[in-house]
């Protein structure tokens, strides 16, 4: 048997290889080019040490696109988390159309983060766009929505939570239809209002979605990238970057790739404590059940 | 229906917010450029040129093929070179093979674009970039995780007698994988194909840098293009949006349960 068992590891080589020539060896790359100096392509190298990070520690560009990652991961969670429950306790109940309202909410995740903003652009544009129309029935003048920093920021937030509300609704969906009807059949039977059963029956029996929705959302808004090239392309100057972009930029624009290797270092740990933290942070709230 | 109002309220106004977006980008590519009028108002003639305009300069009709190239070769190399190698992780669970399932996790954990550098070095090297093998494979590399990881979740779901039933037979590994496992696994593979291929319609971030080439463009490089360059004609930057977007919107509207399926399958903690 035990040969057998050798035998069939044989399998997972291929997954093995392509890990490791594609993520495992670029990744040793990065942080070995994290300690130089180096424009990208030329044969020139030059050990700076550390000095990289501590750059990237005096970066107030640096910083900026950090904060306003916190605000794309933390904004988007909470935003796609009280859109997508309170759509999902909509559809969850019985009336015409919420078959109808479940597939338009998911709709958007099929269309490119990218191109989602492009049609985003139309809205928010100077020349003709319709959210001037709209406030202009309300007798304002046009605005350039995405010449100012924070609009830009909210807009990047808003976009993206709106396109990916309809992940939230499904988890949750699923986890209202995994309670059992009788709970809520005792609660009545008692007299227990609409807010005290929902208080005290749905929500603790939804810490399981709750926990997974918030951890997708979460990584997925520190990771937020498309929607900000085709809203903002991070601009104006560098107010709306996310540290995603940052690097991108830095790389191929400034010709900077050990600088840019030093920032994708740190905000790989960055997320990799967050996602421990919080799984942890789950797992015990799930066990207190 | 009297009780039920405020549920018909609340879904006429998510209806408005979800399909208003599509209605102003299908709106404004059936509009003449010269058009000034408000983009909530209809068309007053359906103006086709649009379409013809994007989709007769041939850049278009190239990048569907290359996406569809690029998704098909992605979602292919995920299902056969995960479910492969999820078999003798789910099933031969020593100590060994527990450290490479966590190896395999822990690279899920690696954004793609905080190693950009290190990434887009390496394919120079390998004479890689404006590729499909290189955007094929950088794509289905870093999505793998997640793959094998629905494979184990599942082939573990499946009773571990029925693989010794077959070995007692005298079946060998392969036989055993391709008779008694593989038929099973056509549920989980149908979520991987429909999420992973999604996700390979829609790449951007890695495109960009890797196919370079004009030819190369897949879907997301030449809507962006149309965007850059055609600033003074957005009517025809959204007929080419809505070329680019109609593939994936027809899959779901037919495949929906499917898609749902999908989502609740893959929705790990990561």
């Amino acid at each position: 048997m035990k040969k057998r068992n050798g035998k069939m590891n044989l399998l997972y080589i291929p997954a093995l290889l392509l890990l490791g020539l594609f993520v495992v060896y670029p990744f040793a790359q990065e942080i070995k080019v994290s300690f130089f100096k180096w424009n990208g392509y030329s044969q020139n190298m030059k050990f700076v040490g550390l000095n990289n990070f501590i750059d990237v520690f005096h970066d107030k560009n640096f910083w900026t696109a950090f904060r306003n990652t916190l605000v794309y991961g933390i904004g988007s969670t909470i935003l796609q988390n009280i859109f997508g429950l309170a759509v999902a306790l909509l559809v969850d109940t019985k009336y015409f159309g919420n078959k109808f309202i479940r597939t338009i909410t998911y709709m958007p995740i099929m269309i490119s983060g990218l191109i989602m903003g492009y049609i985003m652009y139309y809205f928010l544009s100077f020349d003709n766009g319709v959210l001037n129309d709209i406030i202009a029935v309300f007798g304002f003048g046009p605005k350039d929505w995405l010449r100012n920093p924070v609009i830009g920021v909210l807009a990047i937030l808003i976009v993206n939570s709106w396109q990916f509300a309809g992940n939230c609704m499904i988890i949750y969906l699923a986890g209202l239809q995994n309670i059992p009807k009788v709970y809520y059949e005792a609660a009545a039977i008692d007299g227990v209002g609409k807010f005290a059963c929902f208080r005290h029956i749905t929500l603790p029996l939804l810490v399981p979605s709750i926990s997974t929705a918030v951890i997708l959302n979460l990584i997925g808004g520190l990771k937020l990238y498309d929607v900000i090239i085709s809203l903002t392309n991070g601009g104006p100057g560098h107010s709306t970057e996310s540290v995603m972009t940052y690097i991108s930029n830095r790389y191929f624009q400034a010709e900077k790739a050990g600088y840019a290797s030093a920032i994708g270092i740190c905000i790989f740990l960055f997320i990799l404590l967050v996602s421990i933290i919080m799984n942890s942070y789950f797992d015990r709230k799930e066990v207190e059940l | 229906m009297q009780k039920n109002w405020w549920k018909y309220l609340c879904s006429i106004l998510i209806a408005v917010i979800y399909l208003l977006p599509i209605y102003v980008i299908v709106v404004t590519s059936l509009k003449p450029v010269t058009d000034h009028s408000s983009r909530l108002s209809l068309p007053r003639t359906l103006y086709w040129q649009n379409y013809i305009n994007v989709l007769g300069d041939g850049g278009l009709l190239n990048a569907l093929k290359n996406t569809a190239v690029i998704s098909v070769g992605v979602v292919m190399i995920e299902v056969i070179v995960g479910c492969l190698a999820a078999y003798p992780i789910a099933r031969n669970r020593s100590k060994f093979n527990h450290v490479i399932e966590s190896l395999i996790m822990g690279v899920m954990m690696i954004p793609p674009l905080s190693i950009v550098v290190g990434v887009y070095s390496t394919l120079v090297s390998l004479n890689a970039i404006s590729t499909y093998w290189g955007i094929i494979l950088v794509i289905a590399a870093f999505n793998l995780p997640m793959s094998i990881y629905l494979y184990i979740k599942f082939i573990r779901s499946i009773p571990v007698s029925l693989d010794e039933a077959a070995a007692i037979d005298g079946a060998g590994i392969m036989q055993v994988f391709f008779y008694i496992i593989l038929p099973q696994l056509k549920p989980v593979t149908v979520s991987v194909i429909i999420m992973r291929g999604v996700a390979a319609w829609n790449e951007y971030a890695y495109s960009l840098y890797i196919l370079q080439q004009k030819e190369m463009y897949n879907i997301t490089l030449t809507v962006k293009q149309y965007f850059s360059e055609n600033m003074s004609d957005l009517n025809s930057a959204a007929a080419g949006a809505v070329v680019a977007t109609l593939p994936m919107i027809i899959i779901y509207l037919f495949l929906q349960k499917y898609f749902i399926k999908g989502q609740l399958d893959s929705a790990v903690k990561g």
